[in-house]
């Protein structure tokens, strides 16, 4: 078995998440790691580093800058028969590029993956995570998507990987990158944080969001927000947890104001320890929550904080 | 210019599904049905657009069981012009669904293709893509925002670390985000406006589309409960459950 593996990095390293991909790669054979984008060797130097991976193919061009769905998805296409399986987070990266490449090559795709039983059959979460679905692929290379969270991080490995350059791919010209605006915070990623505070419409406001802040920084936590807070326009889409937005499993989730709609428990209830927030004693979110407390959160947030700190 | 949107019907988002004692799938018979919500901003976009004067014909399309009909007559409440169904069975999956969607487009020939970005039941999150690569079109996934202007369109895209913006070739195919728009409620004068429209029914084999599954899917469970939690009185309890029994902090 053959597997190639789309990795998602930001020039230098890899994004979170991806290492946990590998583990999942590694299930299935040997591992080749394509790392496309415009100016990222350092990045492919350290995909060499990690456990399991078998060789590295760079290919560096400046048609790969940005997301480039239909760039990388050319270029995938052009090495994708030497291999059996094909894997990409499922990120808002991979899963943009992963299903152009499989219709191109005529495969059913098989989206966010939470197990490998073996090299045709997979699980994969589906209505909200509320089932799992055992699903077994009949076509003759499989592409596939991984749910991060349920897979353990690959570590460093004994040796570096070779690195290959790979010849660029065509420049379709479909699309321009215009630039992104990425938001900048001293804070963990969401999809990387060992402790994550979310809130809620319970919130009332995008300025009373900021009681969180002080909190989050106590405990080095990540800030969170559910969909119907950032319906309310109180956070931006990327903080959004759940199961249209990202899908975390920290140590530690603090959800405060979050009512506990079946699209939000998607997103975080396998992390390890949750504790739920709410002044509404009848709140689905109690349901899923290791420690609960009914109080008014304006008040049990700044005494949380303050507690945390003495 | 003329627009393709294409709709879903799902088990409602609010409703608590259940997986059948034989695990062969989930319980859908007497369960609340309606319009994917990723798909009603999508239909809720080529509305405003014609709104606007950038649209002058919107078609709507639906893959599935003949009651998908219903959900096409949602979409023509919205505003959508007329309706086209591809009668199969209800589970078809992204593939086939992407392999119709082209056909229906080779016919109308859209200039602008508009799809959610995933549907809240198998939550594949495929369709879209996997149109625009049967075109060879450029795609916007996860977008928030759209401006067409000639023969290209500038888009805002909902990524995970941000926003992207770039601007796409037209035709093109674009699935929504949560934040492109607030899809307006149905009134009853156009529900009643929606029953004249034209609603077209087709089987796939009329568009020498072959739709056999790909994919079998062996057995369907329910995710592990979690354990029952414990209530506590204060934030002082909280801190010290915490720190000495869950030891997270």
């Amino acid at each position: 078995m053959a597997v190639l593996v789309i990795a998602e990095h930001d020039g230098k390293e890899l994004k979170p998440g991806n290492t946990n991909m590998l583990t999942a790669a590694a299930k299935l054979g040997d591992i080749t790691v394509l790392v496309a984008g415009k100016q990222c060797a350092e990045a492919a130097q350290a995909v060499a580093k990690i456990a399991g991976v078998k060789k590295v193919v760079l290919a560096d061009a400046p048609h790969y800058e940005g997301s480039a769905a239909e760039n990388v998805a050319a270029l995938v296409l052009g090495i994708a028969e030497q291999y059996t399986h094909i894997l990409a987070p499922a990120t808002s990266y991979g899963k943009n590029i992963a299903p152009r490449v499989a219709a191109s090559l005529d495969v059913q795709q098989i989206s966010e993956i939470s197990a490998v039983e073996s090299a045709d059959t997979f699980v994969r979460p589906t209505y909200a995570g509320n089932a799992l679905s055992t699903v077994q692929s009949s076509d003759r290379i499989k592409v596939i998507t991984v749910r991060a969270t349920a897979f353990d991080p690959a570590g460093e490995g004994t040796n570096a990987a070779p690195i290959e350059n790979l010849p660029a791919g065509p420049d379709l010209g479909l699309t321009q990158f215009n630039g992104a605006e990425l938001s900048k915070s001293e804070r963990p990623e969401l999809t990387a944080a060992r402790i994550i505070v979310s809130g809620g419409r319970g919130m009332g406001s995008a300025e009373n969001f900021k009681i969180l802040e002080p909190l989050a920084d106590k405990l080095g936590a990540a800030v969170g927000a559910s969909r119907a807070a950032v319906d309310s326009g109180f956070m931006p889409n990327e903080y959004q947890v759940g199961q249209t937005g990202k899908i975390v499993a920290p140590e530690l989730y603090i959800a405060v104001g979050i009512s506990g709609a079946i699209q939000h428990l998607a997103g975080m209830k396998d992390s390890k320890v949750i504790v739920a927030i709410n002044k509404d004693a009848e709140a689905p979110i109690f349901s899923v929550a290791d420690y609960w407390l009914v109080d008014d959160l304006f008040k049990a947030i700044p005494e949380l904080t303050q507690e945390l700190g003495s | 210019m003329k627009v393709l949107v294409t709709v879903k019907r799902v088990i409602d988002p609010y409703v608590k599904v259940r997986v059948k004692s034989d695990g062969s799938g989930v319980e859908t018979a007497n369960i609340k049905m309606t319009m994917n919500p990723f798909c009603e901003i999508a239909v809720e976009q080529a509305v405003r657009m014609k709104e606007a004067g950038v649209v002058t014909e919107i078609v709507v399309m639906s893959v599935g069981a003949l009651q998908s009909q219903e959900t096409l007559r949602t979409a023509m409440a919205m505003g959508a012009d007329r309706g086209i169904l591809v009668e199969t069975a209800p589970d078809v999956e992204p593939l086939a669904v992407a392999k119709l969607v082209k056909a229906i487009i080779d016919k109308e020939q859209p200039k602008l293709v508009i799809t959610g970005k995933q549907a809240i039941d198998d939550d594949s999150n495929q369709t879209g893509q996997m149109i625009a690569a049967l075109l060879g079109w450029p795609q916007a996934t996860f977008i928030s925002s759209i401006t067409v202007s000639g023969d290209t369109a500038e888009v805002t895209r909902e990524i995970d670390g941000g926003l992207e913006k770039l601007t796409i070739k037209l035709p093109a195919v674009v699935t929504t985000d949560l934040r492109l728009n607030e899809p307006r409620y149905v009134t009853l004068p156009n529900i009643m406006k929606a029953k004249k429209k034209a609603l077209e029914v087709l089987k796939p084999d009329a568009l020498g589309v072959d739709v056999t599954p790909r994919l079998k899917t062996l057995k369907v469970v329910e995710p592990a409960k979690r354990s029952a939690g414990v209530k506590v009185a204060d934030v002082k309890e909280l801190v010290a459950k915490l720190k000495n029994e869950a030891r997270v902090i």
